[in-house]
């Protein structure tokens, strides 16, 4: 069973999140192992199973980016192996500026200086940071708007174009989360909550 | 199903608590004399074993064989906690693994310990209903780790308990908060104990308690408040009276004891006299809530961060918090609600005592696994992410924090080599990418593979964390079917033969005679006041009559030769005699020292006119 089959749903990424909640509250309900300390073990054994399922479905489909992440993996085969994740990549376009934003960063972990960074050189990557986070979020937003849903509309053959567009999308945003979680490092924000702390 | 209590067992003090079947409510139980906290202490006084308000009267006659805050000590090893040794007066021996305490010719660990904490609120529970307790839930931090959470278990077993739940403090908060109390919303549960740290981020809706981040730091709580303290008031003493206390256990005890009482006067009045009697003299002075403030006033910040951490993995800004619950003694400290109140913008709930209402919450969550609740649900996380250490020491996270339990993980494993027959996995807790900054939970030994090329078998490895934040593995070679025997060697934990071992030493002592721990503990008692008025004689003899001083060696007497009796009431009598006889030298001794610390502060003003 496929986690979208685990809440009744078709493979599809349009998903009302109020209406999953409030699904995977009803279930919970139903499998929790709280409700079932006085069954025989076997039955207990199976509730675990099942909530853990259950668990692990309503992780992969609230959020609609890692929704995204699992359709992929469920269309390639590849559902049971948690964690294999898309290949970060670098968008052609950007290689010269990735370039610039590496030896920037070599420089600074090579300095003396308490911060590692010249206030100019600081003010640089700060810029280029967010230049690469706005370019991070519209990445985001073309994954949950028009490529899911050229999915949900689309017939087999757009939907394996589909999923080639998703992959390079993610390819892509894996990468900049890279970087720019080190520009953040280097720059001394990371863990302040300047950009959403790495999500898994 | 038979009855289950819920049990908080705290740094500094443990309760056990159960819903009542007719009002449907949660209730503390008291002991005999109506007390409801059981201090966390525990004493091994010779032949017996003293726990609670008897243990906490042992802590300064025998700082060394009187253990206190030994949850600091659960699940872990002797590198974990070496650098805090030095604020225990009992000995911690360095080994490897698990940590022992050496008490006289004997070492006892963590577990161990805490099994008669928890074994005396057991009896508590039994005298209340009249009838046997076998199963309880039992609250440990949401912070705390696997190996943490397996040694609480643990201590359950040696006491003869069955832990059917290991909850979640701050969960267990939101939980006696209940449906009355709190809206549907975003819950923020703030949670700071004697030793340990927890925020916890909820979404309560429709009768279910969702987890959606925690965070924390298991060492960090009251204590180290209290250690703060206690740093600077070495340093006054070093300045003023040019003595060095650090190295005498007893006065180090006294010295600590002095600053958390100080410390929680602090948080009704803006300023309290501190007055220590030590054998050469006694140390007074006042201390102001600012003073105390500056001394604490970096501990309290460093638990914002994990607040900022848990909202960021909630994906929520303060702003999106609906209501804030304030949990634990140390949130009574006036700096620490300023702080939270500040971070997320409202003011915290406080109706419930925060001392209680994680037992509470530990009822509630019993009654709902004994079928008497039915609306209610809670959804919990596990706290760290969990992973495998592949080539290189890398870690492989198998299930990332702030996943809601129950939850497992598959992995593939094979060999390396030809004709290998046993596979190794070496499972770690953290969120560093090296398994070395990890904690190392414990290393899985897959036997009786059968022979093969490299690379052939297929083992597929279950990883399961359950509803108590607990891992529990099974491995199966697929070719085959077969399940794959495994061994667990746990990192910082008792070896399954060692728990046994320890259940039945312990029902030994639960057939020891009950007259003869009341006999050791009047003579302890009595061994505490001689001490006292020795001292109280030698430094404030002046200050009374001679024939007041002759009542009070006649006492002193009377006293030392019922405690060679065995008479466990004449003993009582006695001791009560005396503290009878030197109540005015104690009055007259206390107004001495006031008057001086008084006399200090005035000088102190003038000089800075």
């Amino acid at each position: 069973m496929d986690h979208f089959e685990v809440f009744g749903l078709p493979r599809r990424l349009r998903i009302d999140g109020a209406e999953l909640q409030r699904k995977f509250y009803e279930l919970s309900r139903r499998y929790h192992p709280d409700f079932h300390q006085a069954a025989p073990a076997e039955r207990q054994a199976e509730v675990l199973d099942a909530s853990a399922r259950l668990n692990a479905a309503y992780r992969a489909l609230r959020d609609p980016i890692s929704r995204i992440e699992y359709l992929v993996r469920l269309e390639e085969g590849r559902e049971t192996k948690e964690g294999a994740t898309v290949k970060p990549k670098a968008p052609p376009e950007l290689l010269g500026e990735m370039f610039e934003i590496q030896e920037a960063l070599q420089e600074a972990k090579a300095s003396n200086r308490s911060d590692g960074l010249e206030p100019g050189a600081r003010e640089t990557l700060a810029a280029q940071r967010d230049r690469l986070l706005a370019r991070y979020r519209d990445e985001e937003a073309r994954l949950r708007g028009p490529l899911s849903e050229a999915w949900d509309a689309g017939g087999s053959a757009e939907r394996s174009r589909v999923l080639g567009g998703f992959k390079d999308a993610l390819a892509t945003r894996a990468y900049l989360r890279t970087v720019i979680d080190d520009i953040d490092q280097a720059l001394g924000e990371a863990g302040e909550g300047h950009v959403s702390h790495r999500r898994h | 199903m038979s009855r289950i209590v819920g049990i908080d067992l705290g740094t500094t003090n443990s309760l056990v608590a159960y819903v009542d079947d007719k009002t449907g409510q949660p209730r503390v139980i008291s002991d005999r004399d109506g007390q409801r906290l059981l201090p966390s202490i525990v004493s091994f006084a010779g032949e017996g074993v003293l726990v609670g308000a008897a243990a906490r009267r042992q802590l300064v006659r025998r700082p060394q064989s009187t253990v206190y805050s030994i949850k600091r000590l659960m699940g872990r090893g002797y590198e974990d906690v070496k650098g805090e040794l030095r604020y225990f007066p009992f000995k911690v021996l360095p080994s490897e693994g698990i940590v022992k305490i050496e008490i006289g010719s004997r070492e006892v660990t963590p577990p161990e310990v805490s099994a008669i904490v928890l074994r005396s609120l057991k009896e508590r529970a039994e005298a209340h209903f009249g009838e046997p307790i076998e199963k309880a839930v039992v609250t440990v931090p949401a912070y705390f780790d696997d190996s943490q959470r397996q040694a609480t278990k643990d201590a359950g077993r040696i006491a003869g308990l069955d832990v059917v739940r290991i909850l979640n403090e701050p969960t267990a908060a939101a939980l006696a908060y209940g449906l009355q109390r709190l809206h549907e919303g975003v819950v923020a549960v703030y949670d700071l104990g004697g030793g340990t740290f927890d925020i916890s981020i909820l979404r309560v809706k429709d009768g279910v308690f969702e987890v959606l981040a925690t965070n924390g730091n298991t060492h960090l709580g009251g204590d180290d408040f209290d250690r703060a303290i206690v740093r600077w008031l070495l340093d006054e003493i070093r300045s003023g009276h040019g003595a060095d206390l650090s190295p005498d256990p007893e006065a180090m005890q006294e010295l600590r004891l002095a600053a958390e009482a100080a410390k929680v006067r602090l948080s009704t009045d803006e300023r309290t006299p501190l007055t220590i009697p030590f054998d050469a003299f006694t140390y007074s002075r006042e201390i102001t809530r600012g003073d105390l403030e500056g001394l604490i006033g970096q501990l309290v910040d460093s638990t914002l961060l994990p607040c900022r951490m848990a909202l960021a993995d909630a994906g929520l800004a303060p702003a999106d918090i609906d209501e804030v619950v304030l949990v634990g003694g140390s949130t009574r400290v006036p700096l620490v609600r300023r702080r939270v109140h500040e971070l997320f913008g409202k003011t915290p709930h406080s109706q419930l005592n925060p001392d209680e209402v994680v037992a509470l919450g530990a009822a509630v969550q019993a009654h709902i696994l004994a079928g008497g609740i039915t609306n209610m649900l809670l959804l919990d996380v596990t706290p760290l992410s969990l992973g495998i250490e592949t080539l290189g020491g890398i870690v492989s996270v198998l299930i990332p924090r702030n996943t809601t339990i129950p939850t497992n993980a598959r992995e593939m494993f094979t060999t390396s080599v030809d004709g290998q027959r046993v596979v190794d996995m070496h499972v770690v807790q953290g969120e560093r990418e090296l398994a070395k900054d990890c904690r190392s939970l414990a290393r899985f030994e897959l036997s009786g593979v059968d022979p093969m090329p490299a690379g052939m078998p297929k083992i597929e490895v279950v990883f399961l964390i359950d509803a108590n934040g607990i891992l529990q593995v099974t491995a199966t070679e697929l070719r085959t079917g077969k399940a794959a025997a495994i061994e667990v060697r746990p990192t910082y934990g008792l070896a399954e033969g060692d728990v046994d071992r320890m259940v039945e030493e312990s029902f030994t002592y639960a057939e020891a005679d009950v007259e003869a721990r009341l006999l050791i503990e009047a003579r302890n008692e009595a061994d505490t006041v001689i001490t006292h008025v020795e001292r109280a004689l030698r430094q404030g003899e002046a200050l009374v009559g001679a024939e007041e001083q002759q009542t009070i060696g006649a006492a002193l007497d009377a006293l030392r030769r019922a405690r060679a009796t065995e008479d466990r009431e004449l003993i009582r009598e006695a001791t009560t005699a005396m503290n009878r006889a030197t109540e005015h030298l104690a009055e007259l001794m206390m107004d001495a020292a006031l008057k001086a610390a008084l006399a200090s502060r005035r000088a102190d003003q003038v000089l800075e006119k």
